[in-house]
């Protein structure tokens, strides 16, 4: 059993409540903040941790605190992005649904530790359910006198609201939130100037995700450097997977970085196992953005050492060989799932959710729908699949905001690592549709771990 | 490096220049003019907040600054980077520039018809203009284009969305000319265009300057429609006593009639002083303007095709008596 921090108590009857919450602990982190810690002491034990950004991109979380500009006489804000949508991620649904007083110990912390006296929580317009749970939360941290004026005596006023968004992926984007936040058209800004200097009402803002806020409160608690203990290398702390696809026990697992994959996917303590005895295909490990890991690169890397379930170990090898362990959406395929069929349907979905601002996202993501899609039923070439390799390069990197190359990575990784299967579609238009469920040849699965 | 503290020295192409700290990358190419300004469709000096969108000003910073030497690892806009002492870039000259910006005029002709023969922006479409300087001549794309009904906004004013390029100028325009929000971006994505609410026309004097500030015929001056390709014209440079605007603007003949009025544009094809409605769609007697001449067209533009570019010096008696 691995250390638990976040989910720690999750499994306590009534552990949203406040009462509960405060009876297993909670809330001490404020008082031993309050009391004890000037603001960039809890930046400091932030630094010491080591926590990077749980959103997906691992930037270290007090280094980003560290970049926020604090001129005189300008409110500064913290806003929390819970705007989760990206496909196969739903860690932060259940920890703000299970356990919201977490999060908003964590605002505490965090706005105190940046000295914002308004903080906002951006959450995502289909988790309603949600927001009324946070909602009522707030409202019990409020009359307990967490929040509000002169919060426990320490003379340090925060107001805490929630807002949500309307459905819009690129909402998820720091500078899109803001917009959206600020009530205009979701669209992400030109950066610089970045969001810690001009961002919400051109003051300095930081947005974080949900988790990473949540585990500013073990950090405070435990101190920063036992919370580096834990993990691996510059991958510390414990993360929450969203295990889901073709596995015997989807949901979310809090792991201590460094786990391996391979014992990830088949302990029991966790996803396993392949559902109904199947062999296990591609993986994606950090949300439908990241590439995806054929079975061969999975338990290993390219070099043969263990793959870990960290930063490093997941992005070792780079794209060629490699992946990121990006938001923890961690979604597995089994040898009936058709590669080429996913990446359409992915491309799908980033084509419905580029705002249409730049123009290679908005023209180039309908177009290799289109062309992942002709592929699909039948009616491609082969001259489409080196077409949607060029394409996909002429996306990534060329955008304002990162969704470019989150609609150019599946796209690439699929057509690098599961070209016979395009082929095999464009060979076999008709056997493709029959059996629609990708291809498998014994070659296929000639490296599968026992 | 700058010798003058007060202007910082950037390198673009090879070609060193001294500018205002601040200047962005693109303006700084503008001052030094020639090959090594980029393409920019979106960009337009005088609207605030315009640029970074259409992504084919994208330019490789080989050196970042004399502080920093390290190159930027992506490409960067450069209408909206500012540029550092000691920067080096390239434009023209760097391969992974010339890759990016065929792409970005592949995807901007992805959903734009080819109806330039009845389009009346032809010969003077920037769009047309990048894709013969960028593009190729055949389409990969073999889906169906995006279309859109054509709307009338206002009496003057036509949008054919089925055109656009989504450079976001006109909301601009008409953002920072009026203080309703009357014309915005209505849904996402590729689907997103151009609207005024509800086809709500458009009521302000100045809001003709769309129609000069869109790089492509997706806004056009109903006055002018089908009336004459635009390098049939002849274009004067005239004035007019006029309330609201400068009065300074170019009349686009036929023969002595005036096909159409629109602002004055610089050799970057941006509007350099707005005019106002009454001047652009209803002053269309020569009587009502002050000639000033025949205006410079580059030799290269295909409106200078038409024209004259010199009258006849007044000591030539042979030509005068003819």
């Amino acid at each position: 059993m691995s250390k638990k921090l976040l989910l720690e108590h999750i499994d306590v009857e009534g552990i949203r409540t406040y009462d509960v919450y405060r009876k297993q602990g909670g809330y001490q982190a404020v008082e031993k903040a309050l009391k004890g810690m000037s603001s960039d002491d809890v930046v400091e034990e932030v630094k010491k941790s080591g926590l990077r950004g749980r959103g997906g991109a691992g930037f270290p979380t007090g280094m980003k605190w560290s970049f926020l500009a604090k001129p005189d006489g300008v409110p500064r804000h913290l806003l929390c992005n819970a705007d989760e949508s990206e496909p196969g991620t739903f860690k932060d649904r259940y920890l703000m649904e299970k356990i919201p007083h977490l999060l908003i110990e964590g605002m505490i912390l965090s706005s105190y530790a940046l000295g914002a006296n308004q903080s906002y929580i951006y959450i995502r317009g289909e988790y309603m359910f949600v927001m009324r749970i946070v909602e009522q939360a707030i409202a019990e941290a409020y009359a307990n006198g967490w929040l509000g004026k002169n919060i426990m005596g320490s003379g340090f006023d925060l107001d805490l609201a929630i807002t949500p968004g309307a459905g819009a992926y690129i909402c998820g984007e720091e500078t899109a939130l803001i917009e959206s936040l600020e009530g205009k058209r979701g669209n992400p800004r030109m950066k610089p100037p970045f969001p810690a200097v001009k961002g919400l009402w051109q003051r300095p803002t930081v947005v974080n995700n949900v988790e990473t806020i949540a585990a500013v409160v073990p950090i405070i608690q435990h101190g920063g450097d036992a919370y580096a203990a834990i993990g691996i290398g510059r991958s510390t702390g414990t993360k929450l997977i969203s295990a889901s696809g073709n596995i015997n026990k989807p949901g979310v697992y809090e792991i201590e970085l460094g786990l391996p994959v391979e014992e990830f996917i088949y302990s029991e303590e966790y996803c396993g196992g392949i559902k109904n005895g199947k062999r296990l295909k591609a993986l994606i490990p950090g949300g439908s953005s990241v590439p995806v890991l054929p079975h061969y690169l999975i338990c290993k890397t390219a070099a043969g050492e263990p793959r870990l379930m960290s930063y490093e170990s997941l992005a070792d090898g780079g794209f060629a060989t490699g992946s990121m362990l990006g938001s923890g959406g961690f979604i597995v395929y089994d040898e009936d799932q058709c590669i080429v069929r996913n990446t359409w349907n992915f491309s799908r979905f980033y084509h419905h959710e580029s705002c249409g601002q730049c123009s290679p996202c908005r023209e180039g993501t309908g177009w290799m729908e289109k062309v992942l899609h002709r592929i699909e039923e039948g009616h491609g070439t082969m001259e489409d699949i080196d077409l949607l390799w060029d394409i996909q390069r002429k996306i990534e990197g060329n955008t304002i905001c990162p969704l470019g190359d989150a609609a150019a990575w599946p796209v690439a990784a699929a057509i690098r690592h599961f070209r016979e299967e395009f082929e095999w579609h464009i060979n076999e238009p008709k056997l493709s549709q029959e059996r629609n469920y990708g291809l498998v040849t014994e070659k296929t699965f000639d490296a599968q771990p026992a | 490096m700058s010798e003058n503290p007060e202007t910082v020295s950037v390198t673009i192409d090879g070609k060193t220049i001294q500018v205002a700290p601040g200047t962005t990358i693109l303006n700084a190419a503008r001052q030094i003019g020639g090959e090594v300004v980029p393409p920019a469709m979106c960009y337009y000096s005088s609207l605030k907040g315009s640029g970074g969108k259409c992504r084919t000003c994208l330019v490789e910073v080989s050196k970042g600054s004399e502080k920093d030497p390290r190159p930027m690892p992506k490409l960067v806009a450069s209408c909206s980077t500012t540029v550092m002492d000691g920067m080096e870039v390239k434009n023209k000259t760097s391969e992974r520039v010339v890759d990016a910006r065929g792409g970005v005029v592949e995807f901007l002709l992805l959903n734009h018809p080819l109806d330039c023969p009845v389009c009346d922006q032809a010969g003077e479409c920037k769009l047309q203009d990048l894709a013969f300087e960028h593009g190729k001549s055949k389409t990969r794309y073999e889906f169906k284009r995006r279309e859109f009904d054509k709307i009338d906004i206002g009496p003057y004013i036509q949008l054919h969305m089925t055109r656009c390029i989504m450079c976001y100028r006109c909301v601009h325009t008409a953002n920072q000319l009026t203080d309703k929000r009357e014309h915005g971006v209505l849904h996402r994505g590729d689907a997103a265009e151009i609207g005024t609410f509800i086809e709500k026309s458009l009521e302000n004097d100045f809001i003709g300057n769309v129609i000069d500030v869109c790089p492509v015929g997706a806004l056009t001056d109903k006055t002018f429609r089908f009336r004459s390709r635009v390098w049939y014209t002849k274009p004067m440079d005239a004035n007019c006593e006029c309330s609201k605007c400068s009065g300074k603007a170019v009349l686009w003949m036929v023969g002595n009639e005036i096909a159409r009025v629109t602002g004055r544009k610089d050799e970057n094809g941006e509007v350099t002083e707005f005019i106002c409605n009454e001047c652009r769609f209803d002053k269309k007697d020569l009587s009502q303007w002050n000639v000033e001449g025949p205006r410079k067209i580059e030799r290269s533009s295909v409106i200078s095709a038409g024209h004259y570019e010199q009258t006849a010096p007044e000591h030539t008696p042979l030509l005068n008596k003819a």
